[in-house]
């Protein structure tokens, strides 16, 4: 069990800045998130793209802005809990208990949900019947590739891990890229070694074709795919894999009894609290009147909710407004050297 | 205000006044239309407003930028009449837009 101030759900813009608030009132904190990485969004769906309305940053992108942020908080040598959900809260007299998926278990007085639109998961195919296959012969990652070796894989998506894949397990595996449409938006040179591949018979590339059905009892015996122009196209197979992307799914965070609006959690506007006492939400997750999902309103609520978790943090203490510019324990908590 | 139609995927249609500037999206959110999600807030990041264009107005819109068609890869059941709707902008030009939206969004 971890003993902790606040736990923060959630490493994007949001939930590092609010570290970095958390610290500088001097509340102890540990962040979960459920990708493999920090940055969220910012480095999940746009890394490379340009920001340009950060204040008093002409422009950055979504991977300078993370790492700023990563920066701006290593003073707090804060503990990040990643690949990991927070899957159970339960309230205990004035702690909350929270588990996750991994089996870690904390204790905090307060929560604070900066969970974008949800925790990012593969997008899955349409088709019903895969259902029953996936994890086994239809799968959206690849843990194992061992499993591949002299088997018929049929990969399909446009992206780089679609041609990635489809390069890599050529080796050892017969393989058909499968695509909605004739351009694939991976790399060039990625584009340009699958189609070379094509030519020496090592890999065959269909496009315009999409999953219409799948076949077999126990295990997959074949798919068919169907071409823009509506004919069906037969293929045995062993293995499928799926690459579109992630989405973003609320999850767990719907068990909690919070209050939903659609697919976002209702706050005060002066402290970003939920329903629940002691259960703050910012960023993407949170709305109230007015709303903009902008990273610098994420900042804001973030800078909030971090003061609404003090009382909860120090029953028997009131929080001192400070300037980081000339206030001695915000030096101190920030390491500043004279 | 250019009237916008959306049709659900069980067939119920909506026809509602957008006023010109927002984007088909969030004339979507804003009159509760189920079946538009746009988890990212319209930053052509998610394909979670995925809609289906008439086929007779696909044509008369502005052209896909790029990156939109990109990230239809990733919609739920694509075809080639889809779009999305955060870069769909109303204008007087799209008075009488017939939507048809996914049986869901991912």
């Amino acid at each position: 069990m971890i003993n902790t101030d606040v736990l923060v759900i959630g490493a994007g813009p949001t939930g590092l800045f609010c570290v970095h608030q958390l610290g500088i009132i001097g509340l102890k904190c540990e962040v979960v998130d459920n990708l493999d990485k920090r940055g969220g969004q910012c480095i999940e769906l746009y890394p490379d793209k340009p920001i340009f309305d950060i204040p008093a940053i002409s422009e950055c992108t979504g991977e300078e802005l993370t790492n700023s942020l990563i920066e701006q908080i290593k003073p707090f040598k804060t503990n990040f809990h990643l690949s990991d959900r927070v899957e159970e809260i339960k309230k205990n007299n004035n702690n909350w208990l929270i588990k996750t998926i991994k089996g870690k278990e904390f204790k905090a007085s307060s929560i604070i949900i900066a969970g974008g639109v949800g925790s990012f998961e593969p997008r899955k195919f349409s088709v019903k019947e895969c259902e029953k296959f996936e994890g086994k012969e239809i799968l959206y990652s690849v843990k194992d590739k061992s499993i591949f070796k002299d088997k018929t894989v049929s990969i399909f998506g446009g992206g780089d891990s679609a041609l990635d894949w489809t390069i890599e397990l050529s080796n050892n595996s017969k393989v058909q890229l499968i695509h909605r449409r004739d351009e694939f938006r991976g790399v060039q040179s990625s584009v340009n070694k699958v189609k070379q591949l094509e030519k020496e018979g090592k890999v065959e590339i269909l496009t315009q074709y999409q999953l219409s059905s799948v076949k077999g009892e126990n295990k997959i015996k074949s798919i068919e795919i169907k071409h823009d122009d509506g004919s069906i196209k037969k293929i045995e197979t062993n293995y499928v894999l799926g690459f579109f992307g992630l989405i973003m799914k609320l999850g767990p965070i719907v068990n909690w009894g919070l209050n939903l609006d659609k697919k976002h959690i209702p706050v005060n506007t002066e402290n970003f609290e939920t329903n629940q006492k002691g259960i703050f939400a910012i960023g993407d997750i949170c709305t109230y009147p007015g709303k903009v999902k902008l990273i610098l309103s994420g900042f804001h609520e973030g800078a909030l909710a971090a003061r609404g978790c003090f009382k909860y943090a120090r029953p028997d203490e009131k929080l001192r407004f400070e300037f980081s510019t000339t206030s001695k324990s915000i030096h101190e908590r920030l390491g500043v050297k004279k | 205000m250019p009237k916008i139609t959306y049709i659900e995927h069980i067939g119920k249609s909506h026809t509602i006044d957008i006023p010109k500037g927002l984007s088909v999206m969030e004339g979507a959110i804003q009159n509760n239309i189920p079946g538009i999600d746009a988890d990212c807030g319209g930053g052509m990041a998610c394909a979670t407003c995925h809609v289906y264009v008439k086929e007779e107005w696909f044509d008369k819109l502005p052209k896909k930028e790029d990156g939109e068609e990109d990230m239809i890869d990733m919609a739920y059941e694509p075809n080639k009449f889809s779009r999305l709707s955060c870069q769909l902008i109303v204008s007087n030009e799209l008075e009488g837009l017939v939507v048809n939206l996914p049986e869901k969004q991912a």
